[in-house]
């Protein structure tokens, strides 16, 4: 590991005027250490974030308003949050192990970077996001975890986290601090395609800081999160659907569908939620939206099952929500 | 700056690249705690912080000054084995016995979280107060432990003989 220091910041005001250049904030640490252990990441400072916001508050209107040093663990076993939002709870279940996520923040999760082997192979691969021009060795490698959707041939990496695909379903939004002051964005504004430059993950500026995630009241009681992943436990996933829906009189009133492990970010099916809306709420219009979400999919060689993994794992959580909601 | 370790104030590194796991093991000789992939993966180095299970490789000891940590040599009551030792010597829930520290800390820690109504991925109805101790949930609250020697059955055995039958057993 690089030598750095450390220092730990007391409110978010704090961390900002903490956060130099070449300085991270550090939460649970549960990648960043590891990456840092591997130096692809060699801050100069470390600014503890741990000790801001922790709150799970409820918003007037129904929503609920997440700190951003939440640990998962607490996000997923608030009452709240297992009631109005269970695809969060369910999201945050799926992921890691119980110990990373009773460490795991909320922020950094939403910040992990990716699993890819080429991206963590410092010595012996060549790749675009830890050093941009250098070239992909995942395009022409083993690709059997890498994205179909929204790919670049500057990268092929997916965002690892299922916290974040419930939050793209959500149309959650991330409060961010800077020194130029606030601002509130959607989610599934925050993070990039990789285009040809997958070193930048996310919109936010140098030193901007997360600093609590918006809930807004849930569109539908039912909602869920499925994950098919090679073994039943603590394995990232292949594909994940999150999605809730509201059917009335069994047509689909409204729907939000996002997906994961298909993409360089939580990838919000928007092209799937139109094809819905207004379609009868049966097994043939879930398998038509799934197949107009996935119409422009791209396969590397090892990973085309995923294009079909997806349709159906869509296909399959809608028919699970509407059987629930008739 | 001190962390409490078994009850005990102990010193914290100058170098904040120190790890909780480094720190027990090579700046207090608490060996009890072992390195297995020091990445988090296998669950090895898993141990109690606040009552909580963390993997300690991945938590910068300097992150973790005031807290109280506890390392399976902080869980036998002088030669009285924790009930969870005793029971995974009765269930034979360990070989080679590297991953067993760090099992029976993650599952003193898991025992708390069930008591509490924590839901985990295989919680059918989220909203219920009480989660049983079924083979289910033991196994998939554990799955952040791996046994290469394949005591998996054992492990569940032990724990489930331990909490199962005596929930109070839990913190």
């Amino acid at each position: 590991m690089t030598p750095f220091s450390y220092s730990r910041a007391s409110d978010a005001a704090d961390a900002l005027r903490r956060a130099t250049a070449g300085a991270k904030y550090l939460g649970g640490g549960t990648n960043l250490v590891d990456l840092m252990r591997e130096t692809i990441e060699r801050p100069a400072a470390l600014v503890d974030v741990t000790g801001l916001s922790a709150t799970i508050e409820e918003r007037q209107g129904g929503g609920l308003l997440i700190g951003a040093a939440t640990r998962n663990t607490a996000v997923a076993e608030h009452r709240a949050v297992r009631e109005r939002y269970p695809v969060l709870a369910r999201a945050i279940l799926a992921g890691a192990s119980a110990q990373i996520r009773n460490m795991a923040t909320m922020g950094g999760n939403i910040l992990q970077r990716t699993r890819c082997t080429y991206f963590y192979d410092d010595e012996g691969s060549q790749c675009n996001k830890r050093v941009p021009g250098e070239g992909c060795d995942a395009i022409e490698g083993f690709n059997r975890i890498h994205a179909i959707l929204g790919a670049s041939p500057a990268c092929v990496a997916t965002h690892p986290s299922d916290m974040c695909v419930a939050l793209a379903a959500l149309d959650a939004t991330v409060h961010l601090r800077s020194a130029g002051g606030e601002r509130v964005l959607p989610f599934t504004d925050l993070h990039r395609l990789p285009e040809g430059r997958p070193d930048i993950e996310t919109v936010l500026e140098p030193g901007e800081l997360i600093v609590a995630i918006e809930l807004p009241p849930p569109l539908a009681t039912r909602s869920t999160y499925r994950k098919v992943r090679d073994r039943a436990s603590y394995a990232f996933a292949l594909v994940s659907v999150a999605a809730t829906l509201a059917v009335e009189e069994g047509r689909v009133k409204d729907v939000r569908l996002a997906l994961g492990g298909v993409a360089h970010k939580p990838w919000r099916a928007f092209k799937a939620e139109d094809a819905l809306r207004g379609q009868p709420a049966t097994e043939q219009a879930f398998r038509a939206a799934a197949e107009a979400e996935l119409a422009h999919a791209v396969p590397l060689h090892d990973n085309a099952f995923k294009i079909e993994l997806t349709k159906r794992t869509i296909a399959a959580v809608l028919g699970e929500l509407a059987g629930e909601a008739a | 700056m001190s962390i409490m370790i078994n009850g005990a104030a102990m010193s914290l590194p100058e170098d904040p690249r120190v790890s909780l796991l480094d720190l027990l093991r090579e700046h207090h000789h608490l060996t009890g705690t072992k390195k297995g992939c020091n990445q988090g993966a296998c669950g090895a180095c898993t141990v109690l912080v606040d009552g909580e299970r963390i993997v300690s490789c991945l938590a910068l000891a300097m992150q973790y000054e005031g807290r109280a940590v506890t390392t399976i040599e902080g869980l036998a009551d002088g030669n009285e084995l924790h009930p969870l030792q005793q029971a995974f010597i009765e269930h034979d829930g360990f070989q080679c016995g590297y991953c067993t520290p760090g099992q029976i800390c993650s599952a003193v820690g898991m025992a708390a979280e069930l008591k509490r109504g924590a839901p985990s991925n295989v919680t059918g109805d989220l909203s219920a107060d009480t989660i049983a101790f079924s083979r289910d949930e033991l196994a998939e609250r554990m799955s952040g432990n791996l046994c290469r020697c394949g005591a998996h059955n054992g492990i569940i055995d032990a724990i489930g003989a331990t909490f199962a039958a005596r929930p109070e057993v839990a913190a």
